[in-house]
């Protein structure tokens, strides 16, 4: 055992982010078939403790590094402390969520340890030796599947909602590995932080979305999508023509200059179905479609439509759902 | 201030994605746009100057047809334009970084700016790395921007809000929709810009050569998603449809 596949373990509000136990899935299987082992990396302010679960998830090895100075998440100061420890133990491969995050950090890391990165991807596999990775392109209207030659280590960031979560096995530990940290020069200040409270999840990792389109009319309508949101757990989304209407806040668009998401269940709403839209959801598990025009692109992509007024059906979807889920909470 | 902007040429969004007979992305009969996330970092370049009296350069990477959005970017106000073509077979962000840089590093710059990704691979890290070559701090996902002096302070998009961040200039910064509303080339800029200096470099003029931009990683095969099976419309009045609906969900799809 030696080199290793490592996880980059995000985390916020003191909870590792779920893609990163999807990715330790995947980095156990490489491991097992390459023979090496599997370590989280961990950067933050007493974040040690969060490093029990990595092992039950299949973590051989966690890498902590602790520093008040990486309290918050900054561009050079986690890029600073992932790239050194790579620098020092030379790992095969690199695997980070294709979050906000993760996305800034793996393009400096890549960069400084002169490695190349494949970005959003939805599959990893080993080909004829080579950790081959399949990512989406176009937002989802094409594919491509890379290696990296001879650069080591191989550097992905991985979709969050794509991969499944391993079974995690209770009481299976990892070595924990505390590493000093010299912080160094961090020239991005955080001046100040301004966080949406919401309830609900975020777009990226939601299980169900709930999405509106132009057929919203307005930005208060969009309420009854919060309603039938916070009966099933779900996210809001938006389309870039309620997006560009006003209707919603450009962070909730789903589309190819928005959000990419895979949900298990994605219901749209007064959305026609333009192609940029259908790009950035076509992955999801299960489309449902609420239309007044039949003739809607949207259905075409759909797995369940229901032609007719939006105002009327999203209502009528939210009673029932109550009515099925809640009975259940009683039992 | 001097800023110079990173313009890439990519699809439509509206653009139909088909493979060639060598299995390689289609661009024939594409239309193509400058990436729209760039189009926001050459508005707030011209903002920029405007306030302070600066001179705008807009850099962009790809064959001849890659003039029409540096054109573009020239009639919106921009002052001068570099187009580099490099003729690689391959080439990945390491590649694209490296001779951005390169090209940069060459000129007179306080802040260099970009689209936070392009809308084609989305790979959104070329101007992360260019800032690492450079040795400047990046800031990504910008969707407002206030300079003051020598330093720049951003306000970024996180998961769940948004954070300010202050880095000291030259700094690279990418952009988010929300930042600006684009302005529309006028028909002077449009007639301007066509004496506006354009340089044209290839590879051997940025003093590099193909063994040194080496792609890091290399593409096996594109593929087109398989496409998803018609579904069914849940017939009935509204209320027995969604009845039905919630049913279906439960009972086939089992998703909820």
């Amino acid at each position: 055992m030696g080199k290793g596949i490592w996880v980059y373990a995000e985390h916020k509000d003191g909870k590792i982010k779920k893609v990163t136990y999807e990715m330790l899935g995947v980095a156990r299987q490489l491991a097992d078939q390459l023979a090496e082992e599997v370590a989280a990396v961990i950067i933050g302010k007493e974040v040690g403790e969060l490093a029990s679960a990595l092992g039950e998830y299949g973590a051989d090895k966690v890498y902590v590094l602790e520093n008040d100075a990486l309290a918050e998440y900054t561009t050079d100061g986690y890029t600073r402390a992932l790239a050194r420890l790579a620098l020092e133990h030379q790992p095969t491969a690199i695997f980070l969520g294709c979050t906000v995050q993760g996305r800034d950090l793996a393009a400096q890391v890549a960069q400084r340890l002169q490695a190349g990165l494949c970005t959003d991807c939805t599959k990893v596999e080993l080909q004829d030796g080579q950790i081959t990775l399949t990512r989406p392109i176009y937002a989802g209207k094409a594919f491509v599947q890379a290696i990296s030659p001879e650069a080591r280590p191989v550097m992905a960031t991985i979709r969050p909602n794509v991969l499944p979560v391993p079974q995690p096995q209770g009481g299976r530990a990892a070595e924990v590995v505390q590493v000093d940290v010299e912080p160094g020069d961090i020239r991005q200040v955080i001046k100040e932080v301004v966080r949406q409270v919401s309830t609900r999840p975020e777009l990226t990792e939601a299980d169900i979305i709930v999405s509106g389109g132009r057929g919203m009319k307005s930005a208060e309508n969009f309420r009854i999508l919060e309603e039938l949101a916070d009966v099933l757990g779900a996210a809001v989304g938006a389309s870039r023509a309620a997006v560009d209407a006003g209707y919603a806040p450009h962070s909730m668009q789903v589309g190819q200059t928005g959000k990419t998401v895979s949900p298990q269940l994605y219901i749209a709403c007064g959305i026609s179905g333009a192609i940029q839209h259908l790009a950035g959801m076509g992955s999801s598990k299960v489309i449902v479609a609420i239309n007044k025009d039949p003739e809607a692109n949207i259905f075409k992509v759909a797995d369940y439509g229901i032609v007719g007024d939006l105002f009327e059906v999203v209502p009528l979807l939210t009673r029932e759902f109550r009515k099925l889920l809640g009975k259940e909470k009683e039992c | 201030m001097k800023v110079v902007v990173f313009t890439k040429q990519t699809f439509d969004t509206e653009a139909k994605i088909t493979l060639d007979d060598q299995g390689k992305i289609n661009p024939e009969g594409v239309s193509l746009i400058i990436n729209p996330y760039d189009e926001f970092a050459v508005e707030e370049a011209l903002r920029i100057k405007e306030k302070t009296k600066g001179e705008v350069t807009v850099v962009s990477m790809g064959g001849p047809k890659a003039q029409d959005v540096l054109r573009q970017a020239l009639a919106m106000g921009a002052d001068r334009a570099v187009l580099i073509t490099p003729e690689l077979e391959e080439m990945d962000e390491y590649t694209t970084a490296t001779i951005l840089a390169r090209a940069v590093s060459r000129m007179e710059y306080d802040l260099i700016l970009g689209g936070w990704r392009a809308i084609d691979d989305g790979s959104a890290q070329v101007a992360g790395r260019v800032a690492e070559i450079l040795g400047l701090p990046v800031v990504n996902m910008v969707i407002k921007l206030e300079i003051d002096g020598g330093r720049a302070l951003a306000t970024r998009e996180i998961e769940g809000g948004s954070e300010v961040v202050e880095v000291p200039l030259p700094a690279v910064i990418t952009a988010q929709k929300g930042l600006n509303e684009p302005r529309y080339p006028t028909m002077k800029g449009i007639m301007q810009a066509k004496k506006k200096p354009m340089e044209k470099l290839a590879l051997s003029d940025l003093g590099l050569t193909a063994e040194e931009v080496v792609p890091k990683v290399r593409a096996l095969k594109y593929f087109l998603p398989s496409p998803r099976a018609q579904g069914k419309i849940v017939p009935g009045e509204p209320a027995e449809a969604a009845a039905a609906l919630v049913r279906l969900l439960r009972e086939e799809a089992k998703v909820i």
